[in-house]
């Protein structure tokens, strides 16, 4: 599904992605960790063409993202993204930010469009939020209307880049919750986060970048439990 | 919700004065008064005082023209001040055609180079060199006769040429207030830059955008008073007609001076109001 080979990622002088090879399968949950500032977001945000590879290549489901000739429009339609702000549109309702890209992308009408707004807001546990504005809900109630929103244009791939870290303690769980029972139903997930209790429950594999490269990966258990790498081993006992 | 309301009514019922309420003689706006009184004394000798009369009737009647000048000036510098303003900030995608990105290049250069220039000049001086050369110029070489374009317009035309760069600033601005996720979360569920523009960050720009463009529309009334220089014949030009022909100085710039205060007042209370509505009418937005 995804395909990553040799990517480097530069901005100015600032090396953040160093020669990263990865793969990931259709259906499977792939878990990144790492310090700050390792590359974690850069890396993500070269899978669906929010930066663009300073070399190497990025392939998403077969299409080449560092060719001039990609739709890359086609391709971010397709890959969901979720971000540790939220990212919703202040001014429309909840279903107004569901729905402006089924519309404006996809071309369904108003009211197609409203329905699959509605069932994904279902999966997501607040369909009686459909009418509520992004500011009058808890971080935790933006996050899945986020998750919603990507849901609703039936991607091949979702990304999360640290989708619980803005949040309190108390709504960490109802996003976590939402992301675990996408991966039940076999969604292919890269998702950058440092709760453990997520990887351990849901990752196929756990990643550990350090400085811009992969420094281990493997079953997230394995990895946690028994890292071979000092650095690994280090960045663990720092989060605990 | 519930919790909140139970403190409002425990709040209101409370029998002692709150430590934090301000003393009413501190808050009290006064200046609102003295404006009105400083106002209305100029008013009253402006329509009411006989020795105020011939002045009056001489100089009000630039009014429509200061309006028509500044209405069209605002117009068309507002919609040149859209096109420079995102011209300014045009981008493109590493994978947009080759003619999109020439296009956003020159774009933002050439907009860049207009605002530069424009706002390194006094406003008088360019009044002076937009309608005396710059279109007189334009006229030849277009082959017409340079009365084609009267004395009015080529007013209108400089100051729309001036506030264009101003509000084109105030337009990148308020698209740039943004927060850049704004457009990376409409990029990421495949919308394009320009949709994304369109539907998700010049709403929310609007509400940045719309004061400073109310303030821009006053100082275009206010600077509409430099084209009397040009011999259009609008309050300003009317006044110095009439004080110079008759030395009635003092009646002349009494009157003159209360028709701008009072017509940026207006003004400004329409600006305030509309900024209200704007806010209320999006009840449930940050
Ligand atoms: N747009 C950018 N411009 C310049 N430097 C950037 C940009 N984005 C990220 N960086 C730098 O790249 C490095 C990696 O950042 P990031 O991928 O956000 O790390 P992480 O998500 O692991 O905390 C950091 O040093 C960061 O400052
Ligand atoms: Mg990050």
């Amino acid at each position: 599904m995804i395909k990553v080979r040799g990517l480097h990622k530069q901005f100015g002088d600032v090396h953040a992605v160093r020669g990263v090879d990865m793969d990931v399968t259709a259906g499977e949950v792939v878990v990144i960790v790492g310090p700050s500032g390792c590359g974690k977001s850069t890396l993500l945000r070269c899978l669906n063409g929010l930066e663009r590879a300073t070399y190497g290549t990025v392939e998403v489901d077969g299409v080449d993202l560092s060719n001039r000739k990609t739709d890359i429009d086609a391709v971010r339609a397709e890959t969901g993204m979720v971000f540790q702000q939220f990212n919703l549109v202040p001014h429309l309702t909840v279903e107004g930010n569901i729905t402006l890209a089924l519309r404006k992308v996809l071309g369904n009408d108003k009211k197609e469009a409203a329905a699959i707004a509605q069932v994904q807001l279902e999966k997501v546990g607040i369909p009686e939020k459909v009418d509520a504005y992004p500011r009058q809900l808890s971080g935790g109630q933006q996050q899945r209307v986020a998750i919603a929103r990507s849901l609703a244009m039936n991607p091949k791939v979702m990304l999360f880049d640290e989708p619980t870290s803005a949040l309190d303690p108390e709504m960490i769980k109802e996003v976590l919750d939402v992301m675990l029972a996408l991966a039940e139903q076999g969604m292919t997930m890269v998702v950058v986060t440092h709760e453990m209790g997520f990887a351990r429950a849901a990752a196929d594999r756990l990643v550990f970048i350090d400085h811009g490269q992969i420094v281990e990966q493997g079953d997230p258990t394995e990895v946690f439990e028994n890292p071979q790498e000092a650095r690994t081993r280090e960045f663990f006992d720092q989060i605990l | 919700m519930g919790a909140t309301q139970a403190h409002r009514e425990e709040g209101a019922t409370h029998p002692e004065k709150a430590h934090d309420a301000d003393s009413r003689w501190e808050t009290f706006p006064y200046w609102i008064l003295i404006l009105a009184g400083l106002v209305g004394y100029l008013g009253y000798l402006a329509l009411f005082n006989e020795a105020y009369d011939v002045a009056w009737t001489r100089i009000s009647g630039g009014i429509w023209l200061t309006l028509r000048i500044t209405l069209w000036a605002f117009a068309i510098s507002l919609s040149l001040g859209i096109l420079l303003g995102l011209g300014r900030i045009a981008e493109t995608d590493h994978n947009s055609v080759l003619p999109a990105r020439v296009a956003a290049t020159i774009g933002r250069n050439l907009s860049r180079t207009y605002i530069e220039f424009i706002r390194g000049v006094p406003i008088l001086p360019l009044i002076f060199f937009l309608a005396l050369v710059i279109i007189p110029d334009i006229t030849d070489w277009l082959g017409v006769s340079r009365q084609t374009i009267d004395e009015f317009w080529r007013g209108v035309i400089a100051l729309s040429i001036i506030y264009g760069a101003y509000i084109a600033e105030v337009i990148r601005g308020g698209v740039q207030s943004i927060p850049r996720g704004q457009m990376e979360a409409g990029r990421s569920v495949g919308l394009s830059r320009l949709q994304t523009m369109r539907s998700v960050i010049l709403p929310q720009a609007m509400r940045a955008i719309i004061p400073p463009l109310g303030n821009d529309f006053i100082a275009i009334l206010k600077d509409s008073s430099l084209l009397s220089v040009l011999a259009v014949a609008d309050v300003t030009r009317l006044a110095r007609q009439y004080s110079s022909g008759s030395f009635k100085f003092r009646e002349s710039y009494v009157v003159l001076v209360f028709i701008y205060v009072s017509l940026v007042l207006v003004l400004s209370f329409l600006l305030t109001k509309l900024e209200e509505r704007m806010t209320r009418d999006r009840k449930g937005e940050r």
